[in-house]
């Protein structure tokens, strides 16, 4: 290999930067904000797992955000006003967010169709659905939720590695060992190498893309859940750009856009460095929230030109033997 | 399995296939017949239809009739991947792997060996060292592919498709980005497999390799069968009439009385004109009013000529001259700025814009050459387009039409009054008759006889040699990416054609390569 694998890079570039933080700031060096950060980011870290799947396959998925909304306020009206039992709400959100997920796959293979457009359009469906549940914020008060809140691993320092962060990391080692370990893992880089040579290949590709998919929104589904935890309620404008951040996290963890390339560790890393820079933010008091959005338009931009880089760099002996017929 | 071990049984045979696209029909009754443990070279010139064959055997093109058998059993496989169930594998020129996998993965995606639902990735990395050894391949089968040079990507490529227990492999053109120890490794692997039995199809247009390597040698032209030879007992001269030529007593009386050029002016020149790698250093004048033909084999470097002509290639060595002042020729604006222009061969993908009208494809390249500040006025561009469709005879008389409508012919004519618009010096035609009607292919012969008479400079390719001799005044012979010999006045004939691309010196051609 040439070069840093991007993975490394955006290693290095995390702890740099927890390490110049934590220069400014010494308390931000502590199990707390840690458990914090993984806290606060738990929902993004489920949903960009599922997004990492779907750009190494060479697809996007716009609908997540659109996913977590919907899931909190159904879930939300289904256990306050609804009296559902929370686990059948949540057995049944699931369901239905892996339907639609695979909906979309459906649609996306069987029609041909560039998965940014039917996303875009599964984002408006599942936003506008979730407004006609409900316009205003559902506050949810079952036992279920203050357990699940009060609940928490003691980490050294007096850190509190909470139910959903736990959520998150299982969540995030499932998907790295199902990408890497799997023979479903390894059709996700056929396909972003190449859906005609994967299907040559024999990869049953339809197949793939629904799964794929279904897989996206059944995580949506779950960050919708472990959102609804992190608020105590069910509002059909929450997590709104949040597919925007995911896609972030993804490529700033050094997935390649294109696909065929990347990793869940990258995704999760990319997490953190989102988190991090909001953390310093929040430590700095005077700066204004919205600070964190422009690094990370920086990081993305740092992150794409490093990436076309190393594209250019790994393509050059391939195009100069071709080209040859008369 | 039994009955492929049965000698009487050919491995894989063909029989009278046909398949028309539209009107253009690619393959008329074509018969292939392939034994087991034999290296069989199908070869042919472009559009001569070996493509479609492949294709047809290999499920991808439905076929319009004829019977393909194995081993006695007839098949019809409607995919590459029934196709592949019937033990029938291909390997393209362009590796059809995936090189962001690893070695491993490509060998065995959607095979992996398991275990409680995890890929054993230290047995399938076992597995495809051992399948690779068989190769005489030793490398890190957990890289990516993309790491790994062309040649070893088609090594791999084999192994999946024996592994995949495959007995018939066709190889399209495998050694066309190779160099010569790659493909000395390659035909070692060859001769290897065919010794196990497997029936081999050779692609390839470098005719030493087909000499070196094939057992016999089918050859076929404009769609048919020409013939099926024992490799051994083909002289290469007959193997190269087989490709391009028809029957010779046909040809020579097809020339027309040479003019005398040698006393006008020349027009464009090219001295120790050359890029490496690309075409060897050659030397051209092109005149006014004359034709200069280039002959050669596929891959003989004729089109990359063309492009350096044109600059659509930068040269990296050499002078080009423009009405006896030196010019730099460093993109196709440079051309054009010349007065030069370009009719590729691939008329659909470089040349026509099917879905714009013939009026606007006409007037393309003369506002491309004015500036987009000094656009062309409706009464102008009409009154163009009226002239052109009237003088080269474009049918239907409809300046309005989408050229894409238009049959080749026409839309070849509609190229060409793209370029006369811009009052060219220079035109370069690359195969302009190529996948035209026998009708409109006599017609835009005459218009290139007509239009040097105008004093026009023409370089013209083809495969066609009778019709090379028919128009040009002289002919440039190439082989290897190397002009070879220049024929003039009576010495332009199909024969003496033949004969400079058969002739079996090989020391010219290592300069190109290196």
């Amino acid at each position: 290999m040439k070069g840093l694998p991007p993975v490394l890079i955006t290693a290095i570039v995390l702890v740099a930067g927890f390490a110049l933080c934590a220069m400014q700031f010494p308390n931000i060096a502590s199990t707390r904000v840690v458990g914090n950060l993984l806290t606060d980011n738990a929902f993004l870290g489920i949903v960009a797992t599922g997004m990492t799947f779907v750009i190494i396959s060479g697809g996007i998925d716009l609908s997540v955000g659109s996913v977590i909304g919907f899931t909190t306020v159904f879930v939300a009206l289904a256990i306050e006003r609804w009296g559902v039992p929370p686990l059948v709400a949540f057995v049944a959100i699931l369901a239905l967010s892996a339907a639609f997920g695979a909906a979309m796959g459906a649609v996306i293979h069987v029609f041909d169709l560039p998965p940014f457009i039917v996303t875009l359009a599964g984002m408006f469906l599942a936003r506008g659905a979730s407004f006609l549940l409900s316009t205003e914020s559902v506050p949810i008060t079952a036992p279920v939720y203050s357990t699940v809140s009060d609940f928490a691993l003691r980490m050294p320092g007096g850190g509190r590695l909470t139910a959903i962060a736990i959520i998150m990391l299982v969540i995030v080692i499932g998907g790295a060992l199902l990408l890497h370990l799997t023979r479903f893992g390894a059709n996700v880089y056929a396909l972003g190498g190449s859906r005609v040579t994967a299907s040559l290949m024999g990869v049953a590709v339809g197949k793939m893309t629904v799964k794929i998919y279904m897989l996206s929104s059944l995580l949506a589904g779950i960050a919708g859940i472990v959102f609804s935890f992190y608020t105590s309620a069910g509002y059909s404008l929450s997590a709104v750009g949040v597919e925007l951040d995911s896609i972030a996290a993804v490529v700033i963890g050094g997935t390649l856009l294109t696909g065929g390339q990347g990793s869940v560790i990258g995704t999760f890393l990319g997490v953190l460095i989102q988190g991090m820079i909001q953390t310093y933010i929040n430590f700095d008091g005077t700066l204004s929230s919205w600070w964190t959005k422009i690094a990370t338009g920086v990081l993305l931009f740092a992150f794409i030109a490093l990436q076309q880089g190393l594209v250019a760099l790994a393509r050059r002996p391939v195009t100069k033997s071709a080209g040859a017929a008369s | 399995m039994e009955n492929s071990l049965d000698p009487a049984l050919p491995l894989l045979e063909v029989r009278g296939i046909s398949k028309s696209f539209g009107a253009v029909r690619a393959l008329q009754e074509v018969d292939f017949t392939l034994r087991a443990g034999e290296i069989h070279a199908l070869l042919g010139e472009n559009g001569a239809g070996k493509s479609t064959l492949i294709k047809v055997v290999t499920g991808v093109f439905a076929r319009d009739a004829g019977i393909v058998r194995i081993s006695g059993e007839e098949i019809a496989p409607r995919s590459a991947k029934a196709a592949l169930g019937a033990g029938i594998a291909t390997v393209y020129q362009e590796v059809n792997l995936l090189p962001n996998l690893s070695v491993a993965q490509n060998l065995f995606l959607d095979r992996q060996p398991m275990r409680f639902g995890i890929v054993r990735e230290g047995e399938m990395r076992r597995r495809a060292k051992a399948l690779l050894a068989d190769f005489d391949l030793d490398i890190d089968v957990a890289a990516p592919l993309g790491n790994y040079s062309v040649a070893i990507q088609h090594v791999t490529a084999i192994a999946r498709a024996v592994d995949l227990s495959a007995r018939v492999l066709i190889l399209d053109e495998p050694t066309a980005s190779l160099d010569r120890h790659e493909v000395e490794i390659l035909f070692g692997i060859m001769r290897k497999l065919a010794r196990r039995g497997i029936g081999i199809v050779f692609v390839s247009h470098f005719l030493d390799q087909v000499y070196e390597i094939s057992d016999r040698i089918t050859v076929l032209r404009n769609g048919r069968l020409v013939g099926e030879r024992e490799t051994a007992s083909l002289p290469r001269l007959e193997l190269i009439r087989m490709m391009l030529g028809r029957e010779l007593a046909e040809t020579t009386s097809a020339r027309a009385a040479t003019r005398e050029h040698s006393a006008r002016e020349v027009c464009a020149s090219f001295e120790n004109y050359g890029k490496a790698g690309y075409v060897a250093p050659f030397s051209l004048e092109l005149r006014h009013g004359e034709v200069v033909g280039l002959a050669g084999l596929l891959g003989s470097g004729r089109t990359e000529t063309a492009r350096l002509v044109f600059g659509a290639e930068r040269a990296d060595r050499g002078q080009a001259r423009v009405e006896g002042a030196a010019v730099r020729l460093q993109s196709p604006r440079d051309g054009v700025r010349h007065g030069f222009g370009y009719c590729p061969e691939e008329r659909k993908t470089d040349g026509i814009v099917a879905e714009l009208s013939v009026r606007e494809n006409i007037v393309l390249a003369l506002q491309a050459k004015r500036g987009l500040y000094l656009p062309l006025s409706r009464r102008e561009q009409d009154e163009i387009a009226r002239r052109y469709v009237k003088m080269l005879d474009i049918r239907p008389p409809d300046p309005e039409r989408p050229v894409g409508l238009l049959s080749g012919g026409n839309q070849q004519k509609v190229l060409l009054a793209r370029w006369l618009a811009t009052s060219p010096r220079l035109l370069v035609l690359d195969e302009p008759t190529r996948g035209i009607d026998v009708g409109a292919h006599a017609e835009i012969i005459r218009l290139i006889r007509e239009l040097c008479d105008d004093g026009l400079s023409l370089l013209v390719i083809s495969s066609e040699l009778d019709e090379i001799v028919t128009y040009s005044d002289r002919v440039v012979v190439l082989r290897d990416r190397a002009h070879i010999e220049e024929l003039a006045g009576e010495a332009i004939d199909v024969g003496n054609i033949l004969a400079a691309i058969a002739a079996d010196s090989a020391a010219v051609a290592l300069e190109a390569h290196t």
